[in-house]
């Protein structure tokens, strides 16, 4: 299903021309990256100030009201061009075991943030302005921290074609992570 | 002066032939590359747009500085160790790039510029600067980085 509506998506005129384009891509890699400074820059403050490693003498409210903001604009950014990106190759992309991998560790990351903000947050007064945060706070930064460093490095990884369907043979659990459609049966 | 043989001899050099010859080692470097980004980008941009009047207002700029100035150390040191790893495993490629001398050329000013203007700023007393000086030590300091950035990408693309 998925894979027939990327196969859908890579036909689309405006799919090929990204793809095709001299600059279009090379520029969104580039707005990706500088984003991902923004995005990321601030969102490891928040996880480092929670495990009581970074900026200890400022109260974590003030992080999350100060510096959030910044990083939710730059995460909305990554999202748009990370989406073109991924429209631009859509068949391989959809076929990467690191994309993948990706796209798992992202709602890990989102349900690991809903989390927090939703529920240990709310308890925040009692120890805005402590060193260390209580153990769910650093929990909550550590599991982001670890998260987001996966991502990075599976986004990164994307680029290389080690696992790519069409290098066959491949062990099989890799073509079974990579949802590989085989044309006949690999020994 | 022709510096292609330097390129040349490093391109040559034992490290940059085993990075090269690795299938592994080449990704490897450069995710931690990418890592220390994420981590020199918070250090410097927390402070630039704090001396720009934005993000952590409330925090004497100088207490920030100093607060993230190991964090900017450490990370700048694993930025210019795997880079320079990454850099002895394509030399000559980078040699006739345009976009390895705008990177480099960015990454000699604004480690200067750090180390010196900015910081002097920084640590001054914050009722002696005018809110211009700030600003425009702020973006300059963003600017020269975003150079330093998107001449690494565009390594990438053969640019």
């Amino acid at each position: 299903m998925l894979h027939l509506l990327a196969v859908w998506l890579g036909d689309r005129p405006w799919s090929v021309a990204l793809h095709e384009s001299r600059y279009a891509y090379s520029i969104l890699e580039s707005v990706h990256v500088w984003t991902l400074c923004i995005f990321l820059g601030m969102a490891i403050l928040l996880d480092l100030r929670l495990l009581g490693w970074v900026l200890t003498d400022v109260p974590v409210s003030s992080i999350i009201r100060r510096l959030l903001p910044w990083s939710v604009v730059g995460f909305v950014i990554m999202v748009i061009t990370g989406l073109l990106l991924a429209f631009a190759i859509p068949v391989r992309t959809y076929h990467s075991v690191f994309f993948r991998a990706k796209l798992i560790m992202l709602v890990l990351a989102g349900l690991n943030a809903w989390y927090f903000h939703s529920r240990t947050q709310s308890g925040m007064s009692a120890w805005d302005t402590n060193y260390f945060p209580p153990r769910a706070a650093r929990a909550a930064g550590a599991i982001s921290l670890a998260l987001w460093l996966g991502i990075v490095v599976a986004g990164r990884m994307i680029a290389y074609n080690w696992f790519d369907c069409d290098r066959q043979p491949q062990p099989s659990v890799v073509n079974w992570a990579a949802g590989c459609v085989l044309e006949e049966p690999t020994e | 002066m022709d510096l292609l043989p330097f390129f040349q001899w490093c391109e040559a050099s034992p490290i940059g032939e085993a990075i090269r010859e690795s299938r592994w080692l080449f990704p490897v470097i450069e995710s931690v590359h990418l890592l220390g980004l994420v981590v020199i980008a918070a250090s410097v941009l927390v402070v630039d747009m704090r001396l720009f009047g934005v993000g952590l207002r409330d925090e004497p700029v100088a207490r920030l500085a100093r607060n993230m100035q190991p964090w900017l150390i450490v990370s700048l040191v694993v930025m210019l160790t795997t880079g320079t790893l990454l850099f002895l495993s394509e030399a000559i490629k980078c040699y006739y790039s345009p976009a390895f001398w705008i990177k480099i050329s960015c990454l000699g000013v604004v480690i200067i510029y750090t180390f010196t203007i900015r910081q002097h700023v920084v640590m001054s007393s914050e009722a002696r600067l005018r809110p211009e000086t700030s600003k425009m030590v702020a973006v300059v300091s963003v600017l020269l980085w975003a150079g330093v950035g998107w001449g690494g990408r565009w390594i990438g693309f053969g640019g």
